[in-house]
C-alpha cells in the first residue's frame, strides 16, 4: 500500500510539472463549457416559448440538460483517455527508468495500481471541470441531485476501465505515440461498437453490448444505479490492472 | 554471496550470455570486464532479477533470482547502463522517491539522501531539476540511488563512464570505502580501472567466460616468459644495432629480440624470454663483457591492457576458451560477430 501511494504520488506530480495536466483540463473544461452553453440556451428559449404559450410542461433541468450533457463528457473522455495513459510505461522503458522500478523491492502489482491512481487522479481534475458548470445548474434550476451522482460515478468508472485498458497498452511498446494512438483506436472501437449493436439485435451483437463500456453507461446517464453495471466495470478495472501487471513481468520474458 | 552457474541469456536471435559460472566472496570488489557486446549489461541484469536467465541459475546472498526475486532485489543497489533517471524531479525528490521504494521508512530518508548526497558529492546541485544536470552529475546522481539503501550488494554498469578524472578517483575511493562490508561488481572496460580498484577480475568476450581470477595472478599468469627492455648507449655509430641484436639473441634463453628506433644516440630493444625462463643476469653479463655499456634494464610486465586483448583476440580468433566448455559450433558464432557492435 505504501508503494502504491508512493508511485501514484510520483504519477501525479509529474503529470502535474508539465503542461500535459493543463492543457487536459482546459480542454476539456472548455468543450464541456461550450456544450453546457449550447444546452442551457436551448432549454431558456425552450422554457420562454412555453411560459408565453402559457403552460406546458414543465422544464426538467435533469433530463434536458445534465443527462445529454455528461453523456457528452463520457464521450469526450474516451479521446483524453489516452493522452493520460500514453506515457504511463511507455515513457520509462524509453528512457530506462523501468529498470529502477523492476529492480526495487516493489511487486509489479503495486507499480500497476500506483500508476493506474495516478491516472485516475489526473482524470479525476479533469472531470472536476465540469464540476462548476453543473453547480451553476444547482443554483439557477432545482435539478434533482441523485441522478447528477449517479452518472458523475459513471464516468469515474467508465473512465476507470478506460485507463486500465490504456495502461495496459501502454506496457507493450517504448513508444509513446504508438501507445496513445492504440488506446486512442481502442476507445474509438468501444465506442463505435455500442452504437452498431444498436441497429442489430443477434445474438452476437448482444454479446458484444454487454462487453461494451459505453453501453454500461447509459444506465448510469439515466441516473439508474444499477450492481450489475457497477459491478461490470469493477471486474473490467481488476482484471485490466491484473493483465498489465501480468504483461509488465513478461516485458522480462520477451526483452 | 553471488553466485553464479551455467548461466546462459539469449536474446530472440543473439546468445548474449554463454553457460557462465563464477562466485564473488562477500567484500570482494570485482571487475567485469569486456569488449563492447559481451553481455556484461546482460548478466548484471539478470544478477538484478530485471531480466530472467535463460538457463542456469544465479544467486545473490543465497536467494535465487527468479525463485526469491523480493529477498534479491532488497540486498542489492543497481546502477544501470544509463542512470534511471526521472528528468522533471529534483535531486533531493529523485533521491527521497528512489530511497522510499527501496523500502527505507519516512523516518530515515531525509538523513540517507543527505549522507550520500555527500558522498557522492552533489551538495551544490541538491534542487537541481535533473534534466538540467551534465552527465557526469547524472551519474553521480545515479551512484547515489544505488548506495542510498546501504545494500548487501553493488552492481555498477559502468560507474565512472561520463566522470571527470577527479571524479573517477573520488569514486574509486568511495568504492574501496565501501568494500569490505558490501560486495561490489562493476563493469568497464577500462582496465586501469580494475587494476586500481578491483581485487579480482572476470573477463568476458562474445558472451563467454574467458579468465576469472585474482588482478595480480592474472598478471602473472599469462607472463609465463619476462619481457626485458635493454637499452644501450652507442658511441660514434659503435656498436651497430646488428651487432647488439646478434649478440643478444644468442643468450641462452631468449626467444625474441626486436629492435626500437634509437633516440639520443641509445639503441632499444625489447627482449622476450622463453617460457620460466629468467634472463635478466644473463643479458646485462653478455653487453659488458662486449665492452658495451648498458645504460638500462627494466623487467617489461604485461600490462592488464596486454592480456585482456590477448585474450578476448584469442577468443574470437580460435573459438577457445581456457575456462569454460566448448559446446557451440564455431561457426554460429561468426554469425553473431556483426551483430555484437549493435550497442
Ligand atoms: N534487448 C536486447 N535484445 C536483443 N539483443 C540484445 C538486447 N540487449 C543486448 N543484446 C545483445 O546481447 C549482446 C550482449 O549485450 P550487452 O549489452 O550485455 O553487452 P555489454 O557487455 O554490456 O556491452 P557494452 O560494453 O557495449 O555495454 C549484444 O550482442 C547485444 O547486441
Ligand atoms: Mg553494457
Amino acid at each position: 500500500m505504501k508503494n502504491v501511494l508512493l508511485i501514484c504520488n510520483k504519477e501525479v506530480k509529474s503529470y502535474f510539472v508539465s503542461p500535459i495536466a493543463y492543457l487536459l483540463m482546459a480542454f476539456f473544461g472548455l468543450i464541456f463549457g461550450v456544450g453546457f452553453y449550447t444546452a442551457t440556451r436551448q432549454l431558456m428559449q425552450y422554457s420562454f416559448q412555453m411560459q408565453m404559450q402559457g403552460g406546458g410542461p414543465s422544464m426538467n433541468v435533469n433530463e434536458q440538460i445534465i443527462r445529454p450533457l455528461l453523456g457528452f463528457a463520457s464521450t469526450i473522455a474516451l479521446f483524453l483517455v489516452p493522452m493520460i495513459t500514453m506515457r504511463l510505461f511507455a515513457e520509462e522503458k524509453k528512457t530506462g527508468t523501468i529498470e529502477l522500478l523492476l529492480t526495487s523491492p516493489v511487486r509489479d502489482l503495486d507499480i500497476v495500481i500506483g500508476k493506474w491512481a495516478g491516472a485516475m487522479t489526473l482524470y479525476l481534475c479533469v472531470l472536476g471541470m465540469s464540476v462548476l458548470d453543473v453547480a451553476l445548474l444547482f443554483a439557477w434550476g432545482k435539478p434533482d441531485w441523485k441522478p447528477v451522482l449517479v452518472a458523475y460515478l459513471g464516468l469515474i468508472l467508465q473512465g476507470g476501465v478506460l485507463l486500465a485498458v490504456g495502461a495496459f497498452i501502454s506496457t507493450l511498446t517504448k513508444n509513446q505515440i504508438i501507445a496513445g494512438g492504440v488506446t486512442f483506436f481502442v476507445c474509438l472501437l468501444l465506442w463505435l461498437l455500442s452504437w452498431f449493436t444498436e441497429f442489430n439485435s443477434s445474438a452476437l451483437s448482444s454479446v458484444v453490448n454487454y462487453l461494451s463500456i459505453v453501453t454500461h453507461f447509459d444506465n448510469f446517464a439515466k441516473g439508474v444505479l444499477d450492481s450489475k453495471d457497477v459491478v461490470f466495470y469493477l471486474s473490467f478495472i481488476f482484471f485490466g490492472l491484473f493483465l498489465t501487471s501480468r504483461s509488465l513481468e513478461s516485458l522480462r520474458w520477451r526483452s | 554471496m553471488i553466485k553464479v552457474e551455467g548461466l546462459t541469456k539469449r536474446y530472440a536471435r543473439t546468445v548474449a550470455v554463454d553457460n557462465i559460472s563464477f562466485e564473488i566472496e562477500k567484500g570482494q570488489i570485482v571487475g567485469f570486464l569486456g569488449p563492447n557486446g559481451a553481455g556484461k549489461t546482460t548478466t548484471m541484469r539478470v544478477l538484478t532479477c530485471f531480466l530472467p536467465p535463460s538457463a542456469g541459475t544465479a544467486s545473490v546472498a543465497g536467494y535465487d533470482v527468479l525463485e526469491n526475486p523480493m529477498e534479491v532485489k532488497k540486498r542489492i543497489g543497481y546502477l544501470p547502463e544509463t542512470p534511471p533517471l526521472y528528468p522533471e524531479m529534483d535531486v533531493a525528490g529523485y533521491l527521497d522517491f528512489a530511497g522510499r521504494l527501496k523500502g527505507i521508512s519516512s523516518a530515515d530518508i531525509a538523513k540517507r539522501a543527505d549522507e550520500v548526497m555527500e558522498k557522492c558529492a552533489l551538495g551544490d546541485v541538491r534542487y537541481k531539476l535533473i534534466s538540467k544536470l551534465s552527465k557526469g552529475y547524472r551519474q553521480r546522481v545515479g551512484l547515489a540511488q544505488a548506495i542510498i539503501h546501504n545494500p548487501d550488494v553493488l552492481i555498477l554498469d559502468e560507474p565512472t563512464s561520463g566522470l571527470d578524472p577527479k571524479q573517477i578517483i573520488e569514486i574509486r575511493e568511495l568504492l574501496k570505502h565501501l568494500a569490505g562490508e558490501h560486495t561490489i561488481i562493476l563493469s568497464t572496460h577500462i582496465l586501469s580501472e580494475v587494476e586500481h580498484s578491483c581485487e579480482r577480475v572476470i573477463i568476458i568476450s562474445q558472451g563467454k567466460l574467458v579468465a576469472t581470477d585474482s588482478v595480480s595472478n592474472l598478471t602473472n599468469r599469462l607472463r609465463g616468459s619476462e619481457s626485458v627492455a635493454v637499452e644501450i648507449e652507442a658511441l660514434n655509430g659503435h656498436p651497430t644495432s646488428a651487432e647488439v641484436q646478434q649478440r643478444l639473441e644468442q643468450v641462452s634463453g631468449v626467444s625474441r629480440v626486436v629492435g626500437k628506433d634509437p633516440k639520443d644516440g641509445r639503441m632499444s630493444f625489447e627482449v622476450e624470454s622463453l617460457q620460466g625462463r629468467h634472463i635478466r643476469s644473463d643479458l646485462a653479463r653478455s653487453v659488458v663483457n662486449a665492452g658495451w655499456s648498458l645504460s638500462e634494464l627494466r623487467p617489461v610486465g604485461l600490462s592488464l591492457e596486454e592480456i585482456f586483448l590477448q585474450l578476448t583476440a584469442a577468443e574470437a580468433k580460435a573459438g577457445h576458451k581456457p575456462e569454460a566448455k566448448a559446446d557451440k559450433p564455431m561457426d554460429q558464432k561468426k554469425d553473431e560477430q556483426p551483430e555484437a557492435p549493435k550497442q
